[in-house]
Order: structure tokens, then C-alpha cells, then sequence
């Protein structure tokens, strides 16, 4: 086996034909996942004796919640690896995972409040978990706006590298400021963290699922990090090599 | 000294310009020609540290010039815009300009300067009151006090009618005797002495 | 340290030759108080229990706004681009402006706020708790502020851009800001608010400077 010699896929060029090759597989495994994950919540795991059906949602929610989380979370440590080594590759990598992020931290608000109707019988209440969430998909839109509104790439690579440090910082002042004034408002009578111990096949569908949207991700944020090279990268010779043998 | 090796600079994904070498010495001038938008500027801005460069290095008397406070000590750089306050008056803002650039510049020094620069009476109006020349004439006044040796000008006399021309010519001539640097943009024909003197030109 | 005093005096300076920008924050923040009871109804019960929580609302957003007075002159006039090569500390250069900020946007507000108190049937004591949390909240607003006003400069639409990159940023300040007015009054006692109040303010002064420095040089480039 011969050695792999990382800095050349530090390169946006060879890094593109790296990730064309990466995402077929991802985008399999990620298939299969789901696949199963949602076989397991729907099929396998057994009606809640509380809540009956509805709580199936969780198999989507709470996997949505975590991976907006992590998403964050990774971004940051791409962005700050670009703020230090001022490598572009790693901003493109940030900038791609941001869509994929805030479409979680949606998903999670969204099947949040579709669990709430049946539930508490309103579609929103004003929980710790769910407010952060909404705070962090407020996050990810700052981010998203800031980068889309600087034309000159470098800087906004720059600008929304710092800003991403900044709210990851904030993350846990902002979960922990939200969460004592939960505690202070409602009393924390209803949570989700109250949720009914949970059976062993409910814990391993969520996780399926997670894996499956961990695999998405990945296949989406490579996808998407193609198309950002090479619009960064039109005005060079092997895009338009590329172009033209794509054409032929 | 300054020395500059292999300097590319990206404008948006435009290459502006690459392998750019250069290096100064005491006495030294070096005039950089171009027409507009050709990189003048940015290779400019980018010398002071203002713009990171894509590749290539500067080193100031052989060391890095990136979070150099020696080489900010040394340096005076002016752009095309003035750094003027308009609320604050001509003297107000060139003592406060040296204040923040690190040195200090008593009331008496800061009147003689205004005077050589031909702006005696109007030292104590408000910058907004001034001429577009006259703003100019206060932000080169900074010249006159700084004791740095590299400056470091982007189109000094823009806006400047011929006495203040020659004013600076003198001036620049003086620097560079005793043994300052400069690097200079300038549209105008400038014909300055300097035992050293050196051109780059860029094209687009 | 030199350079401290020199940013200081020049920003106030500056600030004295241009009143009516103190004067408009202030003014907005009045009006945006005084709205609320307009909406919701005079009653006495409703305003007491929301008055903390409008009053820092308010205050929130009138130090957003006026977060653009900053950085953006000096960006304009080129002043900006002579601080960024001093060869003294930016973090100092940008704590001192930052702290002017907040001496002519902040500081009135937190005057100001007793008395809208007053509007809302705050008792006194809730006053004191109220004027005590503003003072601590709103130097953070204008510190973690001054990052997005650093990244936003000479964007179009910056203004708005700003709100949402900082917005979210003020809310721990916000929970415990009005959180603070609504344990005093429930009789459970402040001091802790208050304290993680005071903890925030020193977080932001050490951490704030530097990032705000390092979106400055990215913003200048």
C-alpha cells in the first residue's frame, strides 16, 4: 500500500475528483441506513403506551436535532483551521455543511412542534431544548446571510470563518442561559428529556437513523463542495479541461 | 530594508499580479507605474499589511513584517483616502493621527508644520471648512513630523496645485538624502532625485 | 496604553462635536417603551409583569442600531485603515472606541430606563435591579456588537445583516437582564442574575476586543 499524500488533496483540484469519488459510496450508505432506521421505527419498535403512534417522530427529530448540532460544531473546526492555515479548501467545506445544518436545525423545529400538537395540544411551547434550537437555526441563518452577502471570496470565507467561531462560543452560554430561564418560567413541568424510559430497539432505530443522516450529510456537503470549487475555480486551466471533456 | 519576494495578489477570483520581487535600501525610491486598476494599490496596501498575500513573503531588515510592531514603527503609509475627521480641526487631526501612529507632536511642531505646508490661519477650522487640496495638504502634513523612515504613498498629490507639488518634491527629495525609503503611486510626471531609484511597472 | 487614552479622547471629542447621534438612540429607545403599552392595553398587572422584559428588549435594539455609528465613519474617511497599522494593540484601539460607543449610546439608556420604569408601575426596588442590569448588560450589547459591526462593514444592507449576526448573540444577556428585574420582583433575589451578568462582562472584555480586531483586518482587506 502506498503512502497517501494528504496535502495533495488539500488542493480544491485534486480534492474534486477525490470527492466525486467519495460520494457515491456515502450517498449508498446513507440509503441503507435509513432504510433500516425507519424500518426499525416503524415496524419493529412497539406503540408507546403513553403517547401511542405519535411518538414515532421522534425517529426523525431527535436525529435532526443532534446532527444540527454537530454540523455547528464541525463547521467551526473548519472554519477555524481555515482562519489559521489559511486554507481555502477547509472554508469551502464549512460553507458547504451550513445549507445541511439549518435544514436540520428546521427539520428538528418543525416534527419538534408535530410532536407537541398531540402531546401538550399546541404546536409550540417555549421548552429549553426547543428554543435553543431555534436560537441555533437563527445562528446558522446569520451565517449563511453574512457569506452570502460578500462578494469578494476571500474575505467572505474569512468573515463567516470568525463568525462561526463566535456562535460556537455562544453555544453553550445560550443553551445554559436558555435552560435556567426555562427553569425559572415554567418549572419544567413538561420535557423532553422526561420522555418515557426508552426501549432498547427505540434507542438502536435512532441511532440508524442518525448514521444515515451522518452519511447524508457527507454525500450532500461533498456534492456541494464540488460545485463551490468549481465556481471558485472557473477562470483555471483544468476547469476548463474539465468543461471540454465534459462536452466531448 | 525592504525586501519582498515572489508577491501575488488575488482581487475577487482575478490574479491581479504575480512574482512580484522587490527590495529597498536606505536612499532607495521606487516609483510603481500602471494604469488604473492594474494592482498599484493593493501591492501598495499589501506591503503595509493591510492585504495578505497569496504567496510570497516581506521582510523588514530580514524579519517578517506580519505583527511587526517594529515595522509599524517605521512605517507611514497614506492611501487615497485623507484620514481626516471633518468634525475635528486640522491640527486636532494631525496630533491625533501621530497619536495614534505612536508618537507624539507638540502644539508648537504641529503649527510650524501646518505653516511650511501653507495652511497658517486655517489651523484651527474644522476639516469640513477646508478644500479638497487643503484636507490633502493636512494629512501630508504628517510627513513633515514623522520621523519613519519608509513611506509608503499612494497618490500623494492628488488634489495638490503646483506650489504644494514642488512643496513635496522638496520634501521627499529630503527624506530620501537622509537615508528614508519610499514607495510611490503617482499619475503625475515627478521627476525626484534619489541616489537609488527604481520603477515598477504593471500593466493589466 | 498610550494609544488607549489617544482613542479615548479623540472618540469623545468626536462624540461631543455630534450630540444629535446620542440624542436619536436615546429617543428611539423612549418611543419603542412606550409603544408597548399602546399594543397590548393599560392594563396595571400586564405592563408590571412585562415592563422588565420590553424595557431590555428595547434596549437591545436600540444599541443594534446604533451599532453602525462605530466603525463605519472611520471606514469611510480612511481613519479606520491608519488604526489598523498602529503599531500598538487594534484589540486596545477597537475596546477604547467601544467603550465610547457605549458611554453615548449605552450609558443614556441606562438612565433613562427608571423612568420608563416608572411607565410600566415598576416598584422601587425593581427600579434599582433594573438600572443595576442595564448597567452591567449593555456594555456586552456594544462589545459583542462591535464583532458584527466589524464583519458587516461596507456591505449593502449591513444594517440588517448586523441584527441577525448579533441578535441572537444578546439573547443570554436578555434572559438574564430581565430575568434579574423578575426575581427581584418575586422575591427571589437578583444577586445571582446579576452575578452571571457580571460574569458575561468580563467574558466579553477579554474574549470580544481581539475577535472584533481580527474581523477588522478581515473586513479592511
Amino acid at each position: 500500500m502506498g503512502k497517501i499524500n494528504w496535502y495533495k488533496y488539500a488542493s480544491p483540484a485534486s480534492f474534486y475528483g477525490l470527492a466525486g469519488k467519495m460520494i457515491p459510496g456515502f450517498a449508498a450508505l446513507s440509503i441503507v441506513f435509513f432504510v433500516v432506521g425507519l424500518y426499525i421505527g416503524f415496524f419493529v419498535a412497539p406503540t408507546d403506551a403513553q403517547q401511542g403512534e405519535a411518538y414515532r417522530i421522534i425517529f426523525i427529530h431527535v436525529p435532526a436535532a443532534w446532527m444540527s448540532m454537530f454540523i455547528y460544531i464541525v463547521m467551526a473546526v473548519y472554519s477555524g483551521i481555515g482562519l489559521a492555515f489559511n486554507t481555502r479548501l477547509s472554508a469551502m467545506m464549512a460553507q458547504a455543511l451550513a445549507p445541511t445544518g439549518a435544514l436540520f436545525a428546521f427539520i428538528a423545529l418543525f416534527t419538534g412542534s408535530f410532536w407537541g400538537k398531540p402531546m401538550w395540544g399546541t404546536w409550540w411551547v417555549w421548552d429549553a431544548r426547543l428554543t435553543s434550537q431555534l436560537i441555533l437555526f437563527f445562528l446558522y441563518v446569520g451565517y449563511i446571510s453574512l457569506q452570502a452577502a460578500i462578494d469578494d471570496p476571500r474575505r467572505s470565507d474569512r468573515a463567516s470563518a470568525l463568525i462561526a467561531l463566535v456562535g460556537v462560543i455562544n453555544v453553550p452560554i445560550i443553551y445554559f442561559s436558555v435552560k435556567w430561564w426555562n427553569t425559572l418560567h415554567q418549572g419544567a413541568s413538561i420535557s423532553f428529556t422526561k420522555a418515557p424510559t426508552m426501549a432498547y430497539t427505540m434507542l438502536a432505530g435512532m441511532l440508524f437513523m442518525a448514521i444515515a443522516c451522518w452519511m447524508y450529510t457527507i454525500a450532500v456537503a461533498l456534492y456541494r463542495v464540488r460545485l463551490i470549487i468549481l465556481e471558485r475555480e472557473r477562470h483555471s486551466i483544468w476547469v476548463s479541461e474539465l468543461l471540454t471533456e465534459g462536452l466531448r | 530594508m525592504l525586501e519582498a519576494t515572489r508577491l501575488e495578489c488575488m482581487r475577487g477570483d482575478r490574479l491581479l499580479f504575480s512574482g512580484v520581487d522587490l527590495r529597498i535600501e536606505p536612499g532607495g525610491l521606487l516609483h510603481v507605474r500602471g494604469p488604473n486598476g492594474s494592482g498599484k494599490s493593493s501591492l501598495l496596501r499589501m506591503l503595509c499589511g493591510l492585504v495578505l498575500p497569496e504567496a510570497g513573503e516581506i521582510l523588514w531588515n530580514g524579519k517578517p513584517t506580519r505583527n511587526s510592531e517594529d515595522y509599524h514603527r517605521s512605517l507611514t503609509y497614506m492611501g487615497h483616502s485623507n484620514g481626516i475627521k471633518e468634525e475635528l480641526s486640522g491640527l486636532e487631526n494631525l496630533r491625533i493621527n501621530c497619536g495614534l501612529a505612536g508618537f507624539e507632536v507638540g502644539e508648537e511642531e504641529a503649527l510650524s508644520a501646518f505653516e511650511r505646508m501653507g495652511l497658517e490661519g486655517r489651523e484651527h477650522l474644522p476639516a469640513k471648512v477646508l478644500s479638497q487640496g487643503q484636507r490633502r495638504r493636512v494629512m501630508l502634513a504628517r510627513l513633515l513630523v514623522a520621523e519613519t523612515p519608509l513611506w509608503i504613498l499612494d497618490e500623494p498629490l492628488v488634489a495638490l496645485d503646483t506650489d504644494a507639488i514642488g512643496l513635496m518634491r522638496s520634501l521627499f527629495e529630503l527624506h530620501l538624502e537622509k537615508g528614508g525609503m519610499m514607495i510611490l503611486t503617482t499619475h503625475q510626471e515627478l521627476e525626484i532625485a534619489a541616489r537609488n531609484a527604481q520603477e515598477i511597472r504593471f500593466s493589466t | 496604553m498610550s494609544i488607549l487614552v489617544w482613542v479615548l479622547r479623540r472618540d469623545m471629542m468626536l462624540a461631543m462635536r455630534r450630540k444629535s447621534d446620542v440624542l436619536t438612540t436615546l429617543f428611539f429607545f423612549v418611543i419603542m417603551v412606550s409603544l408597548f403599552p399602546l399594543g397590548v392595553g393599560p392594563e396595571r398587572e400586564l405592563l408590571k409583569a412585562i415592563g422588565p422584559g420590553v424595557v431590555w428588549v428595547a434596549a437591545l435594539l436600540a444599541s443594534m442600531l446604533s451599532l453602525g455609528r462605530l466603525f463605519s465613519a472611520d471606514y469611510s474617511d480612511g481613519t479606520l485603515e491608519q488604526m489598523l497599522l498602529c503599531p500598538e494593540s487594534l484589540s486596545l484601539i477597537v475596546l477604547g472606541k467601544t467603550f465610547v460607543h457605549w458611554m453615548t449610546s449605552g450609558l443614556p439608556l441606562v438612565l433613562m430606563a427608571p423612568l420608563l420604569g416608572l411607565q410600566f408601575g415598576l416598584s422601587g426596588q425593581a427600579l434599582w435591579v433594573l438600572l443595576a442590569s442595564l448597567l452591567l448588560g449593555t456594555p456586552v450589547l456594544s462589545l459583542v456588537g462591535a464583532i458584527g459591526a466589524s464583519l458587516t462593514l461596507g456591505l449593502r444592507g449591513g444594517g440588517v445583516l448586523v441584527s441577525l449576526l448579533v441578535l441572537p448573540l444578546y439573547i443570554p444577556v436578555l434572559i438574564f437582564g430581565a430575568g434579574a428585574v423578575d426575581a427581584s420582583t418575586s422575591g427571589l433575589g437578583a444577586e445571582g442574575h446579576l452575578s452571571v451578568l457580571g460574569a458575561l462582562l468580563v467574558l466579553a472584555l477579554l474574549a470580544t476586543p481581539k475577535a472584533s480586531a481580527a474581523a477588522l483586518r478581515i473586513s479592511l482587506e
